[in-house]
């Protein structure tokens, strides 16, 4: 058919030759690839900022400010679940201790572990891949920066929602994990359990939207010649996490509505009256639960392998083994589930097969930390602040990774079952493996983010007190455990012999917290007090995020890079070294495929809207109406989904500007 | 240029290649748009559709599960009545051409075949919303009558929940073409909004053969 009959409405050039064409466009059109200083980067930085006043706030999509955003929330809500942790450990810290009654008590740990597993460990991380990533494989924005932005906002309001809801004593009770009968209609009594269900399905909905924007944009916005061989190693664990996520996260989603069925509409599915099963829950809560750890733990991962090597000095030894390593541990993760189900009756056959399962993924992590070892041993060291976190994390991981081997054999399981034990190993393992290497990376790139170095005295002092602080909180509990202290009672008696090991981990938590404000108070000297600008590579790192300005130009690149190898910036100049040619007047990037990273299409990126915004809030709107009442769960899905549609129909002014760059394929 | 030839380039990524100049890469030749995996939308897709699947399969599981511990099942001792379900099986199928039609039509960026294959695509949505109501009605239980009942339930409403989603999703498409000027990356939208139908009509399969006889055999 002809192409003139076949689009009848739409004006393009279409009988003139392709150079004719692209002649008459560069007259009246602005192209990048010239650099820092020409007509085309001021326009750049006009065209990539955000529109003025609330609504533009609102708006915002670039990926930093949607980064930044989901790092800084992540942090108040942590900031939260540690004064709830402390309150508990001050409660245990004497016997006979009432300053906290059980009803509190039970709202406290659960709102600790829900805040800091679904509103701090998996946001924050996704956080920085949503900031880091982009910058470090050289492109201006995420795939789709808009899905991200909306779910920030209903992270913010789900996040928001669960805090009011235990600040009016509604806060869930039955534990992290919201086992049911105990979360269920006969014994979830008012609305507690309700605001976990709701939690749960916000915080995985915005997972998984940030997961697929993540994995898209790795996949296909690398710049030219990054092949997946030369893609750095953060980038490679964030692409492993996200899918892990795309595959776990909808099981929760799925469960959570099904104990909301359950409460709501009368639904049979936990209930063994009516031929449901509550162990049903324990193991779709674990094939989620289980990889969530490690959603927590490949970002980590991925820290610790951006940063050995620029305080190495030399690359990553072992690169495509680490590579591997992480696919396998994400592989490897989802065959686990079970050892957090030893004691329930599951056949014994099924649980040897989770034993070697749980033996069996301590194998691509030992590779990793050897490959490691051998980059620090052949390299030359500068001991800055992020680097010491990383030793600390090495410390403190390996602890939780014994215990953790301990805990993966039946017997032994059994034995320490909900008992403090198991509190200690999942503190050392989340805090070795995640918090650590977290806050090494917070050091690392907070020159990128801000254009300021964090002091390295208030950073030394920070380590110190927080490396002492946890293993003085922490390693008690492991002794508590064995003497038999169970996990979730609110208080105890003297005749326990518990009280002085609960004394010294409440002193821990005392040490740990002044490491915290230490840090806090250093963020707050220097973003404002501090004048002093840190240059583009402080660190003298490889990677491409330190090519740019620190802060990076709102367009982050000015002209997209040609990368040539796994560390840009350690490796001479290579003969083609840019992009030029797309528009510097609307939001441009350029696509590349999937595998060799060859250019592709050029892509237009979505403009700020404020319907992401207006779209979280209507799903809020939405699920708060559906706990109180049963229509409100049918009637409240029409505001959301007039919001989507207006959020995709189509933008006039957007699409006469994008037309004019339009360019068949 | 002809449509055959447009489709021929589609094969090939990266067919109007970027030029060298000097020490720079001229990518201001390249398309602004690609179908099939050359377009994120493609990729996004694929991600909604990997979720929706993962859920659908556990759906699955967790009729197996129920269905394993039970005495009897069902165990309000009727099965659902096939007539309903099959007919919307053969609809269904059916569906698959005028969305194929509207796909290629959208590849080919041919504006006046696309309106009409969306068209005929959004009836036979309307026909399949029509039907599902009734299959709900001949499923001879209710959602509280036992776990057999909720599974039942939610497993139909959750493959109601996609159909009615992208049902609404092509009326929205359907309208859109009204909206000049429209630029070639809607062509790329309503392909994919395409490619996500395909993915209604195959986890119909599964989950027909398991809600109509998993009760049976």
């Amino acid at each position: 058919m002809d192409d003139a009959r076949a689009l009848p409405l739409r004006p393009r050039p279409r009988r003139r030759s392709r150079a004719k064409a692209q002649a008459s466009d560069r007259r009246e059109l602005l192209r990048d690839g010239d650099g820092a200083g020409s007509r085309a980067a001021a326009e750049l930085e006009r065209t990539w900022q955000d529109k003025p006043g609330l609504r533009g706030f609102l708006s915002a999509n670039g990926h930093k400010t949607t980064g930044l955003r989901f790092v800084v929330t992540a942090f108040v809500f942590a900031g939260l679940a540690g004064i709830m942790g402390g309150l508990m450990r001050h409660q245990l810290a004497t016997a006979n201790s009432h300053l906290v009654g059980p009803d509190f008590y039970n709202q406290l740990f659960s709102m600790h572990g829900t805040a800091m597993m679904f509103l701090f460990a998996v946001p924050v991380m996704q956080g920085f891949a949503l900031y880091v990533v982009p910058l470090m494989i050289g492109t201006r924005n995420t795939a789709f920066p808009r899905m991200s932005a909306c779910a920030y906002w209903l992270y913010l309001l789900g996040g928001l929602l669960l805090f009011g809801a235990f600040a009016t004593n509604t806060g869930p009770d039955a534990g992290w994990f919201a086992y049911v009968p105990l979360a269920g209609p006969q014994y979830g009594i008012g609305k507690r359990a309700d605001f976990w269900n709701m939690l749960v399905t916000y915080s995985e909905a915005m997972g998984l939207m940030v997961a697929v924007d993540i994995t898209t944009t790795i996949l296909k916005l690398r710049a030219p010649g990054m092949t997946l061989r030369q893609m750095p190693l953060f980038v490679w664990a964030s692409l492993v996490t996200s899918v892990m996520i795309i595959f776990a996260m909808p099981m929760v989603m799925l469960g959570a509505n099904l104990v909301q069925f359950d409460r709501m509409l009368g639904t049979h599915f936990f209930n063994p009256a009516e031929g449901g099963d509550p162990l049903l829950w324990q193991h779709l809560f674990w094939f989620f639960g289980h990889p969530e750890v490690y959603f927590i733990f490949i970002p980590a991962l991925g820290f610790v392998s951006a940063i050995i090597p620029t305080f190495a000095r030399r690359p990553m030894f072992g690169h495509d083994a680490i590579v591997l390593s992480l696919i396998t541990t994400g592989f490897l993760s989802f065959g686990l589930w079970v050892h957090h189900m030893f004691a329930t009756n599951l056949p014994e056959l099924g649980k040897s097969f989770f034993t070697a399962m749980s033996f069996m993924i301590a194998i691509p992590t030992a590779l990793q930390i050897f490959c490691w070892i051998a980059t620090i041993a052949a390299g030359r060291l500068v001991m800055r602040t992020p680097f010491l976190f990383v030793l600390g994390f090495f410390f403190i991981l390996m602890i939780g990774g014994l215990t953790g081997v301990m805990l993966g054999s039946v017997p032994l399981d059994l034995q320490v079952h909900d008992t403090y034990f198991v509190v200690a190993h999942l503190h050392y393992v989340l805090i070795g493996g995640a918090v650590f290497p977290l806050f090494a990376a917070l050091y690392y790139w907070f020159p990128k983010v801000t254009g300021k170095m964090l002091s390295e005295r208030l950073g030394r002092w920070h380590f110190w007190l927080f490396f002492i602080g946890v293993n003085l909180t922490f390693f008690p509990m492991h002794i508590l455990g064995l003497h038999g202290m169970p996990r979730r009672i609110y208080t105890y008696g003297a005749e326990t012999g518990w009280e002085a090991l609960s004394l010294v981990s409440a002193a821990g938590q005392v040490i740990n917290d002044l490491g915290t404000l230490l840090f806090a108070i250093n963020l707050v000297r220097t973003v404002f007090f501090k004048s002093e600008r840190a240059s583009a590579d402080p660190w003298g790192a490889g990677t491409l995020e330190w090519s740019v300005a620190s802060p990076p130009p709102k367009c982050n690149f000015f002209a997209l890079p040609v990368v040539a190898s796994r560390e840009p910036l350690w490796s001479p100049p290579a003969e083609v070294t840019h992009v030029q040619g797309l528009s510097a007047q609307i939001r441009e990037g350029l696509t590349t495929t999937v595998i060799d990273a060859l250019p592709d299409t050029r892509y237009a990126y979505p403009a700020p809207e404020i319907w992401p915004f207006v779209a979280a809030l209507s799903v809020t709107i939405w699920l708060v109406w559906s706990v109180w009442s049963v229509p409100g769960f049918a009637w409240g899905l029409i505001p959301p989904a007039l919001a989507f549609l207006l959020w995709y129909w189509p933008n006039k002014k957007e699409a006469i500007e994008e037309l004019k760059w339009e360019g068949e394929p | 240029m002809g449509g055959r030839a447009v489709t021929r380039r589609e094969a090939t990524p990266a067919s109007v290649p970027a030029v060298r100049k000097g020490d720079a890469l001229d990518v201001s030749g390249l398309p602004s748009y690609g179908f099939a995996h050359r377009s994120l939308m493609w990729w996004g897709n694929a991600g909604m559709m990997t979720i929706e699947g993962v859920a659908f399969g556990f759906m699955i599981v967790i009729y197996f599960y129920l269905r394993d511990i039970a005495r009897v099942w069902p165990d309000s001792g009727r099965v659902p009545a096939l007539l309903f379900g099959t007919i919307n099986l053969g609809v269904i199928l059916a569906s698959a051409w005028p969305n194929y039609l509207a796909q290629k039509a959208a590849q080919d960026r041919s504006l006046l075949r696309v309106r009409l294959w969306l068209y005929v695509c959004s009836l036979f949505g309307i026909a399949l919303c029509a039907v599902r109501w009734f299959e709900f009605t001949a499923l001879n239980v209710r959602w509280d009558d036992g776990a057999y009942g909720s599974v039942v339930w939610v497993l139909l409403g959750l493959h109601s929940f996609n159909l009615v989603t992208d049902v609404l999703d092509t009326f929205v498409l359907t309208a859109v073409t009204y909206s000049k000027p429209v630029e070639g990356k809607r062509y790329v939208d309503i392909a994919e909004n395409c490619g996500y139908w395909y993915f209604v009509v195959l986890t119909w399969l599964p989950i027909y053969a398991v809600i109509y006889f998993g009760a049976r055999i």
